[in-house]
C-alpha cells in the first residue's frame, strides 16, 4: 500500500512511467478486488459503469460498461421524418441541446443544399454558444463536486439558471428546445430577448474571475488534478479524443476554426489550450481550465454576435425551410461540429425519401470515454473520479 | 490535398488494389476490398504526405444483400479527408478490424457488430458494447424484430409498423 | 465515593445526553444555515415557517421513523453494535470537558489522557462498521478512516503537549486554570509562537479526526459513496451522525480549554467567581466556554462549504511530512525555553 503510495507521488502519474512500475510490485501485491463503480454512483455521471480492480486503493485496470442508456436512437431516426429527428437530436447530449441539433440541422442543409440567411444563421451562433457556456457550467461545477467542493456547484448552477431562463423565454424549453430546423429556426429572438442576453454578458465577466479565486486556483484542488491522468497529444488523436479534451493535451484544434460553419470564421475568438500551469500538459487540470477559459471566449462570441443581431434587419427565419421534406437529394455526408464535449459527427445516408436509410451519431463522449481504461492504470480510486469528471461525460450522448 | 488527389496517390501506390472512387454527393468516397483495408490504413496513417491521424467515425451501414462499413478519416496536420467504404454480404459479414491502426476503431467497431452484426478479426475485445450482452439480434437491421420480451421483462414495440410521413 | 457524588455524576451524564441531543438538532440546523447562506440557496428558509426552524425536527422524525435496514450478508451483530460504539467514543469524552470551574463531570487528574485514548474508541466502531457491512466502498472507508484517525492521533498528541507542558499538569481543571485573568493569559497569547503552532496544528489535525472537509475521505461522497456508514439507515446511520457532530463539539472543546481559556471570559471583570455565586458562576462558565467552542464548530462548518477534499495520500503527506516536524520542532524547542528560562 504505502509504495503504491509513492509510486504515485514520484512519478506524478505519467501513466507509462507507473504502468511498467506496476510490473515491478506486481508481485508483492498478491490479491487483487475488483469493485464496480457505478451505474449508480455520483461520481460516473450518470449511468456509467466501471469495472475496477483494484490493489489497495490503486487502480490496476478499468473497464468501462456502457449502454445503460440506450435507447437507439439511431433506429428512432430511420423511422422519423427529417425535421422529426430533431427533437430526438437534442436528447443526446442533454446539457447542450442547441449544440446538438445545429450539428445535424447543419448537415441536413449541406446535404440537401440549403442556404440560410445571415440572421438565422447569427441567431444560431448565439444561442449555440450561449449552450456551450451552459454546458460548460455544469461540466466545471460538477467537477468541484466530485473534487469535494460542494460551493462553487451551487454557485455556477446559479449562473446557469439566469442562461436557462433565457432559453426558456425564447424556446419555450428550459433543457429541451426543438428550436433549431432544418433551413431555419422555430422562429425570431422575442423583442427584448437581446438586451436580457447583454444584461447576462455584464453578469458573468466577473463571475468566471470569482470561480477562479474559489475554485480553480485553489491549492487542494491544483493538487488534486495537477498531475493526474496525464493524456498525451498522441495518444488523444489516436483515440479520438476531440474539444476541450483535446485542447486540454495542448493540441490548438477546434472545428469553428479548422472546419468554420454557421459563420464561425468572422468572428474573433481564441482556441485556449492546455498549458500544464500545475503539472504536465494534458493532466487534469489542463482539461478543466479549457473549459472555463472557454467560457470567457463563448462570452466574446455572444458578444458580437448580439452586435451583429441588433444591426441586422428581421426577415422571415423560416423562408429556407422546404415545404416538403418527403422528397430530398439522395446522397451521404458526414458533418461535424464543435459542441462543448467535442466533435459530434452526423453520417447521413439519404435514399432520397422522407426519411433517412441511416443515421449515424459519431458521439464525442463515446470516444473520449474509450481511453479511459487507457489512462486508468497506477491511479488512485479518488483519481478516477477526478479523470471521469474531467473528460465530461453526457451518458445520453455515450449510450445514444 | 482533395479526396481525388488522395486517391490518384493512394492508386499509384496500390495499384493492385483495386480503390474505386465513388462520386457521391457532396462527398465522394473510395471503395476499398476488404482484403486491403488494414494495409492501405496502415499507409493512409502512416504516409507523411497524408498522415491522416484520426478516425473520425466508423459507420456500419445496411444497404440490400450488403453491409458496409464507412471509415472518415481526417489529418489533423493537413486538414485534409478522406473516405474509405468496405463492402461485404451478409452471410459473410466479416471485416479485418481497423483498432490496431486508430485505436478508437476498438469501440466504434464493437457498436458496429453489436447494432449491425458485422464480425471484425483481429479485434482486441470482441463483444457487445450498448445492448446487454446476452441479447439476441443486432437492432439496426432493417429486418430486425424488436422481441416481446428480455429475461421476463415485457417489451411493448415502441416502432409502430406504418408511421405517418 | 458517596452516594450524593455518584447521585451527581449520573446527572452529569443524563445531563450530557441531553445537551449533545440538543447540540446535535442545534449544530445541524446552524450547518443548514451555515451553508444555505455560503451557497446562496433558499431551501433552509422553508419547513416550519420562520427561518425553516423546523427543518431539523423533521429530519430526526424521519430518521426515527425510517426502516431500519440490515443487509442480508452483513455480519449482525457487528453491524448493529458499530453505531453505539462510534456513540459511546464520543459521548465518553465529554466526561472530562471543563465546561465550568465547578461543571465538569470528572475532574481526574489524567484528562487530557483519558480524553485522547476514548476519542480514539471511534475508530473500532467505524472499521466495525466497515467490515460489518460486507461492502467494498464501506470497507474502503473504514480503512480510510483507520489509517487516518490513527495517523493523525500522533500530531494531536504532541500538540497536545504543548499547553501540559506549560501547564505541568494533565487536569483539564489545572489546564484551564492557568489560563485565568483574561485573554493575554490564555495560552495560545501567552505563548506565541509555540502555542500558536500546536493550536494550528491540533486545529487541522482535529479536522482529520472527525472526518471534516477537506479531511472527509472517509465518507468522500463522490468517491466512497458514503464510506463506513453506507449501509446504515434511519436511527443507526443517525447515531454515526450525531457522534460526528458531538465529536465536532469534542475537538472544538479541547481546543477551548487548551488553549482559549475555557470558561474564563475575555476581560475578567465578566466573569463570575465560584465564592460569589456557585451557580452563576457555572452559568456565566458554560457560557463562555460553548461560545467559543460554538464558534470554532462554525469555522469547521466554514471550511467544510468552502474547500475541495485532499486525496488520501497527501493526507498522509500532510500528516506525516508535515504535521509531525512541525511538532516535533515545536516541542523541542518549547522544552528548551521553559527549561532555560523558567
Amino acid at each position: 500500500m504505502s509504495d503504491s503510495l509513492e509510486l504515485n507521488l514520484s512519478t506524478g502519474h505519467a501513466p507509462d512511467l507507473v504502468r511498467s512500475a506496476l510490473a515491478d510490485v506486481e508481485d508483492i501485491h498478491g490479491e487483487r478486488m475488483s469493485l464496480q463503480m457505478g451505474p449508480q454512483h455520483p461520481a460516473t455521471h450518470g449511468v456509467l459503469r466501471l469495472e475496477l480492480e483494484t490493489d489497495g486503493e490503486m487502480v490496476v485496470k478499468a473497464t468501462p460498461h456502457i449502454g445503460y442508456l440506450h435507447r437507439c436512437f439511431e433506429k428512432i431516426a430511420e423511422n422519423m421524418t427529417w425535421p422529426q429527428i430533431i427533437p430526438y437530436v437534442d436528447r443526446l447530449d442533454y446539457c447542450a441541446s442547441m449544440n446538438n441539433a445545429l450539428g445535424f440541422v447543419l448537415g441536413c442543409e449541406k446535404l440537401f443544399g440549403i442556404e440560410v440567411s445571415e440572421r438565422v444563421q447569427t441567431i444560431r451562433v448565439l444561442v449555440a454558444e450561449m449552450n456551450r457556456v451552459a454546458s460548460h457550467l455544469v461540466a466545471v461545477g460538477t467537477y468541484g463536486l466530485d473534487i469535494g467542493a460542494w460551493t462553487p456547484f451551487l454557485f455556477l448552477f446559479q449562473e446557469r439558471e439566469h442562461l436557462l431562463d433565457l432559453f426558456d423565454e425564447l424556446s419555450g424549453g428550459r433543457l429541451l428546445y426543438n428550436y433549431i430546423w432544418i433551413g431555419g429556426l422555430a422562429h425570431d429572438v422575442p423583442d427584448g430577448w437581446l438586451p436580457k442576453v447583454r444584461d447576462f454578458l455584464k453578469y458573468m465577466e466577473p463571475k468566471i474571475g470569482e470561480l477562479n479565486t474559489l475554485l480553480s486556483f485553489n491549492k487542494i484542488f491544483t493538487e488534486r488534478t495537477g498531475k493526474v491522468a496525464v493524456l498525451p497529444a498522441d495518444l488523444a488523436i489516436q483515440y479520438g479524443v476531440t474539444g476541450p479534451n483535446l485542447r486540454g493535451s495542448g493540441v490548438k484544434w477546434d472545428i469553428r476554426k479548422a472546419e468554420p460553419y454557421s459563420g464561425y470564421e468572422t468572428y474573433d475568438f481564441e482556441i485556449p489550450v492546455g498549458t500544464g500551469e500545475f503539472g504536465i500538459v494534458g493532466d487534469c487540470f489542463d482539461r478543466y481550465m479549457v473549459r472555463v477559459r472557454e467560457m470567457e471566449q463563448s462570452l466574446l462570441i455572444m458578444k458580437q454576435a448580439v452586435e451583429r443581431l441588433e444591426k441586422l434587419e428581421r426577415d422571415d427565419v423560416q423562408a429556407a425551410i422546404p415545404k416538403s421534406f418527403s422528397k430530398v437529394p439522395v446522397g451521404e455526408i458526414y458533418f461535424r461540429t464543435e459542441t462543448p464535449k467535442g466533435e459530434l459527427g452526423f453520417y447521413i445516408v439519404s435514399d432520397g425519401k422522407g426519411k433517412p436509410n441511416r443515421l449515424k451519431c459519431r458521439a464525442p463522449s463515446f470516444t473520449a470515454l474509450s481511453v479511459l481504461s487507457r489512462l486508468a492504470p497506477g491511479l488512485l480510486i479518488a483519481d478516477i473520479v477526478a479523470l471521469v469528471g474531467s473528460i465530461d461525460i453526457v451518458l445520453g450522448e455515450v449510450d445514444r | 490535398m482533395n479526396q481525388s488527389e488522395i486517391h490518384n496517390r493512394l492508386s499509384k501506390l496500390f495499384p493492385s488494389a483495386g480503390l474505386v472512387l465513388e462520386e457521391i454527393q457532396p462527398e465522394p468516397v473510395c471503395r476499398i476490398p476488404r482484403e486491403q483495408l488494414v494495409e492501405v490504413s496502415a499507409l493512409l496513417r502512416d504516409d507523411p504526405s497524408l498522415h491522416f491521424d484520426c478516425l473520425m467515425c466508423l459507420s456500419a451501414v445496411e444497404k440490400g444483400p450488403e453491409l458496409h462499413t464507412v471509415y472518415h478519416l481526417y489529418s489533423i496536420r493537413h486538414h485534409h479527408r478522406f473516405t474509405l467504404r468496405c463492402i461485404v454480404a451478409k452471410e459473410d459479414a466479416v471485416m479485418p478490424s481497423v483498432s490496431t491502426i486508430w485505436p478508437t476503431a476498438e469501440w466504434h467497431e464493437r457498436e458496429a457488430y453489436d447494432m449491425m452484426g458485422i464480425q471484425f478479426s483481429g479485434h482486441p475485445d470482441h463483444r457487445r458494447i450498448l445492448c446487454a450482452d446476452d441479447w439476441e439480434g443486432h437492432p439496426l437491421r432493417k429486418d430486425y424484430k424488436s422481441p416481446e420480451s428480455f429475461h421476463d421483462i415485457p417489451l411493448t414495440n415502441i416502432f409502430p409498423p406504418d408511421l405517418p410521413l | 465515593m458517596t452516594g450524593i457524588d455518584l447521585l451527581l455524576s449520573v446527572a452529569f451524564a443524563v445531563g450530557v445526553i441531553g445537551f449533545v441531543s440538543v447540540f446535535a438538532l442545534v449544530a445541524i440546523y446552524l450547518e443548514r444555515k451555515v451553508s444555505a447562506h455560503m451557497q446562496d440557496r433558499l431551501g433552509p428558509m422553508e419547513t416550519g415557517g420562520w427561518h425553516g426552524w423546523s427543518q431539523t425536527v423533521a429530519d430526526t422524525l424521519k430518521l426515527l421513523l425510517k426502516e431500519d435496514i440490515i443487509p442480508t450478508a452483513a455480519d449482525k451483530p457487528l453491524f448493529k453494535l458499530a453505531p453505539f460504539i462510534v456513540f459511546t467514543g464520543s459521548f465518553a469524552a465529554w466526561a472530562v470537558i471543563p465546561f465550568a470551574a465547578n461543571l465538569i463531570g470528572a475532574d481526574i487528574n489524567i484528562g487530557v489522557f483519558y480524553l485522547v485514548a476514548v476519542s480514539s474508541l471511534g475508530v473500532i466502531g467505524i472499521l466495525m462498521a466497515g467490515w460489518a457491512s460486507n461492502n467494498k466502498w464501506a470497507l474502503y472507508g473504514a480503512m480510510r478512516a483507520a489509517a487516518q484517525m490513527v495517523s493523525y492521533e500522533i500530531p494531536i498528541g504532541l500538540s497536545l503537549l504543548v499547553p501540559i507542558l506549560l501547564a505541568e499538569s494533565l487536569s483539564m481543571k489545572e489546564l484551564v486554570e492557568v489560563q485565568a485573568g483574561g485573554f493575554w493569559h490564555w495560552t495560545i497569547f501567552s505563548h506565541l509562537p509555540f502555542a500558536l503552532i500546536a493550536f494550528v496544528i491540533y486545529f487541522w489535525a482535529s479536522l482529520a479526526e472527525t472526518n471534516r472537509t477537506p479531511f472527509d475521505i472517509p465518507e468522500a461522497e463522490s468517491e466512497l459513496v458514503a464510506g463506513y456508514h453506507v449501509e446504515y439507515s434511519g436511527m443507526r446511520f443517525a447515531m454515526f451522525f450525531l457522534a460526528e457532530y458531538a465529536n465536532m463539539f469534542v475537538v472544538s472543546a479541547v481546543v477551548t480549554a487548551l488553549f482559549l481559556g475555557g470558561w474564563y471570559a475575555p476581560i475578567p471583570w465578566l466573569d463570575i467567581p465560584v465564592e460569589t455565586s456557585v451557580v452563576g458562576s457555572a452559568a456565566i462558565g458554560a457560557f463562555w466556554f460553548s461560545s467559543k467552542a460554538m464558534l470554532l464548530v462554525v469555522v469547521q462548518m466554514w471550511l467544510r462549504w468552502t474547500l475541495p477534499r485532499l486525496r488520501v495520500d497527501q493526507l498522509m503527506h500532510i500528516c506525516w511530512k508535515v504535521f509531525m516536524p512541525f511538532s516535533f520542532v515545536n516541542i523541542l524547542l518549547l522544552s528548551l525555553w521553559v527549561a532555560l528560562c523558567q
